[in-house]
């Protein structure tokens, strides 16, 4: 066990290494410094004086990858792949393109990710549960038809409506709600109760779906006859044996999106102006400041990387028939 | 007039021509046929595919572009327009010349907002000034407005009704011709029983209403503006409908750039494993471990310093759209593609340990003809399986990376721009909201048909559903 989760730790770092090549490549390779800078100072006609100054100013003056001026371990070191890439692997992000510290402002946004997040997961997780449970028990009636035919329908709504209609009709129409904003503590509370509401029901359609389709497979299984011929009652059958296995592909599903909630979701924060990791991400987009993207690909990568590896750990604590090797 | 062949024109018609090869493969082969059988006898399967062919029609007039000759032809030379017109513009000319000044609601015959008009006695005074184009052929809008709305869509419908009854007796007639039986009533009343085994009676309700709804609107939009006009004064009806071409662009271009990358990859890993299987699971990995939106941000980004830097190639505003649009496409596609190539490699794992492939191996069969002849025709299931679900989520995936502003270039009709900029006049007093209803009519109506597609094709093809567990 321990062997193999040192072993997956060590190939998460090719992997790595794999996305910081490719992010390299289309950040310095493709587009040369000289455009960013261009494209960062706007005008037309920029000075080459200006591109330099700016190149000076970002730490973008240096070659790519091997500097033939420098003595020694400069000659790597004193590189943009070094100076820019490398340092993304000790999680030291330096500064953006407009100068504010990348590590702290990422410290500082995870917080309201995370507190939109992790409720929106869990409220989601029993909401689709529920309902999907529900489908099953009444399964081959008109409540399993019907809910599957709403099910479709909520699947065709664009997240953007649910957002929109939610801000509309409970922020604006029945004033219950802040439309948009945050604040610290416990008055966050208020301002978080929307945003939760439209991911949870965003996500109702295609998730009820998903799980309906598990807790159906299950159904089918040798122990479920079983558990009925033994003369168990359906609801008995179905929320403590079903619902009891069915939590081995439901709860390795869950792992594996864990660590990318630090990530935030763009366009909810966004929506909601909550000064999150999504919406820095998206602020970055739009300012063009390719240091942060740059740091956030490398951390939503890192972070996928390891709900990979906790999906591993976690199939062999829950499953001890799983060996792995 | 010349046509003229943007990039994404090039691969929809590349697309249809597969799409035809395909389907004349699969109708001389009754074992491909039985599944299509399969999606054909379903009800709500080829409802939808009625309402995606109607999609379909007006997406592919919008994709055959043409430059038409210019107003201003001076001398010998025949001067063109630079930017050029599909089909579709042409034909919605009248929609495309209606502007107005600014906001107007639904059918209204006045603009939204509060003008300083000059009055007939030469004063000045605030009031609501007439369309241009909507309702302006009345002279009391006031009294006749309703009148002439309801025999106008009413005359609409009528026209809608005579176009589907033609279409009617012409099914009948090549039905009862292929059946060889010249009986015509008792087809009529077969089709009228729902006794088909093709659902020809639920599908010819929805062309009727589709029509029927369709051609009145068509006839309304002429005299007024059925969806209202936008800030800028444009009609929303004729943004809405140019948006189809995108999301449909968006649906189909980007699986078929990714399939190739796909399937070869898969199927590769799959049948040689060893360190090749290394290498591609390695490759598709690193890629799925970016996450998605930031790829696509950090590429998009990269295009825009592309297209900055070299400029004289890229110099109409047409061609920049297009080059945009290709390239959320490929990236996309590029984000998109690692799920099949996980799956087709597992299924092809467990393909080539069957019996055939054994055989073949064993009679000195070539490594490529295994490949060709006994692996791909085999996975061909979950590769058509996949491109039918990913339709819908790519045409939803493109309104939010607009709205992030790293989807489709700003100029391009889409859905996501229509609600991208009317987000913000939900927050205006009184509410702008018809921008967003027509983009959430059309959207859904699309997306919802796409999922209804989808889950008929993938009941017939695999109605196991165990592709959820590879």
């Amino acid at each position: 066990m321990t062997y193999y989760i040192i072993r997956r730790i060590l190939y998460a770092f090719p992997l790595l290494l794999g996305v910081n090549i490719l992010t390299f490549l289309l950040f310095f390779v493709v587009n040369t410094p000289d455009d960013m800078a261009r494209m960062q100072l706007g005008e037309k006609r920029v000075t080459d004086e200006a591109v330099q100054q700016w190149k000076e100013q970002h730490g973008y003056d240096l070659p790519l990858l091997w500097n033939e001026e420098a003595h020694g371990s400069g000659k790597i070191t004193e590189t943009i792949f070094y100076s820019k890439s490398i340092g993304l692997f000790l999680f030291r992000f330096g500064r953006s393109d407009s100068g504010r510290n990348i590590g702290s402002d990422i410290y500082q946004r995870m917080w309201p990710s995370l507190a939109i997040a992790v409720p929106s997961l869990l409220f989601g997780l029993i909401a689709n549960i529920s309902f999907a449970v529900m489908m099953v028990f009444f399964r081959s009636t008109y409540f399993e038809t019907w809910g599957g035919i709403l099910c479709v329908i909520m699947m065709s709504v664009s997240t953007l409506f649910y957002i929109i209609f939610g801000q509309f009709v409970v922020g604006k129409f029945l004033q219950l709600v802040p439309i948009s904003g945050y604040d610290t503590g416990l008055n966050a509370v208020k301002f978080m109760v929307l945003p939760v509401l439209t991911g949870v029901v965003s996500g109702l359609g295609s998730g009820t779906r998903w799980y309906r389709i598990l807790f159906l497979e299950e159904v089918e299984k040798d122990y479920v006859r079983t558990a009925r011929a033994k003369g168990l009652s359906e609801p008995r059958v179905l929320f403590t044996h079903v619902l009891q296995n069915a939590l081995i592909p439901i709860l390795t599903g869950v792992v594996v999106v864990l660590p990318t909630l630090f990530m935030g979701s763009l366009i909810t924060e966004s929506f909601f102006s909550i000064p999150g990791l999504g919406s820095y991400t998206i602020d970055a987009i739009s300012a063009q400041d390719f240091a942060i993207v740059r740091s956030m690909v490398f951390l939503g990568s890192a972070l996928y990387i390891l709900g990979l590896l906790l999906t591993d750990i976690s199939y062999t604590l829950v499953d001890p028939r799983i060996r792995l090797s | 007039m010349i046509p003229v062949f943007f990039w994404t024109d090039m691969l929809i018609f590349l697309l249809i021509a597969i799409g035809l090869l395909l389907g004349f493969r699969i109708a001389g082969n009754e074992l491909l046929r039985r599944p299509w059988r399969k999606v054909a006898r379903s009800r709500t399967g080829m409802v939808s595919l009625v309402v995606l062919l109607g999609f379909f029609v007006v997406g592919l007039l919008d994709t055959i572009h043409f430059r038409f000759a210019g107003s201003g032809s001076t001398g010998q030379e025949q001067q063109f327009d630079s930017e050029p017109l599909s089909l579709f513009d042409w034909w919605a000319a009248p929609l495309r010349a209606s502007d107005e000044k600014t906001y107007s609601a639904p059918f209204a015959v006045q603009l939204y907002a509060r003008e300083l008009m000059l009055q007939e006695d030469s004063s000045k005074a605030w009031g609501y000034p007439r369309l241009r184009h909507g309702g302006a052929h009345l002279d009391d809008p006031e009294q006749e407005r309703v009148a002439d709305l309801l025999t106008t869509a009413s005359f609409g419908t009528v026209k809608g009704l005579l176009a589907a009854a033609l279409i009617g007796i012409g099914l009948c007639a090549i039905r009862s011709r292929s059946l060889n039986t010249d009986r015509i009533r008792e087809n009529i009343t077969e089709i009228s029983k729902a006794q088909t085994e093709v659902p020809w009676r639920a599908m010819m309700v929805t062309l009727t209403l589709m029509l029927c709804v369709s051609w009145a609107v068509a006839d309304l939009s002429l005299k007024y503006h059925v969806f209202g006009t936008d800030k800028v004064g444009q009609d929303v009806l004729y943004q809405s409908l140019k948006s189809v071409r995108t999301g449909l662009v968006i649906g189909t271009v980007t699986t078929l750039i990714m399939l190739p990358f796909a399937l070869s990859l898969g199927i590769l890993a799959g049948y040689y494993r060893g360190w090749i299987d290394d290498i591609i699971q390695y490759l598709y990995t690193t890629l799925n471990s970016i996450p998605g939106v930031l790829l696509i941000a950090a590429s998009i980004l990269v295009v825009q310093v592309y297209m900055a830097k070299h400029e004289e190639n890229f110099n109409t505003i047409a061609v920049r759209a297009d080059t945009r649009l290709l390239f959320l496409c490929l990236i996309l596609g590029i984000t998109s593609w690692t799920g099949l190539c996980r799956l087709l490699r597992a299924e092809t794992l467990k393909l080539r340990e069957m019996e055939y492939v054994q055989a073949a191996l064993t009679l000195g069969v070539k490594d490529h003809m295994i490949l060709i002849r006994h692996i791909l025709p085999n996975v061909f299931h979950i590769v058509l399986i996949t491109v039918v679900l990913d339709f819908s989520g790519l045409v939803l995936a493109e309104a939010v990376l607009s709205y992030v502003n790293i989807g489709v270039d700003p100029t391009t009709n889409s859905w996501g721009n229509m609600i991208n900029s009317a987000r913000l006049e939900m927050a205006r007093e009184p509410v702008v909201w018809w921008s967003l209803a027509a983009a959430f009519v059309f959207m859904f109506t699309l997306v919802l048909a796409a999922n209804l597609f989808a889950d008929a094709v993938r009941d017939a093809f695999d109605p196991r559903m165990n592709y959820l567990h590879l």
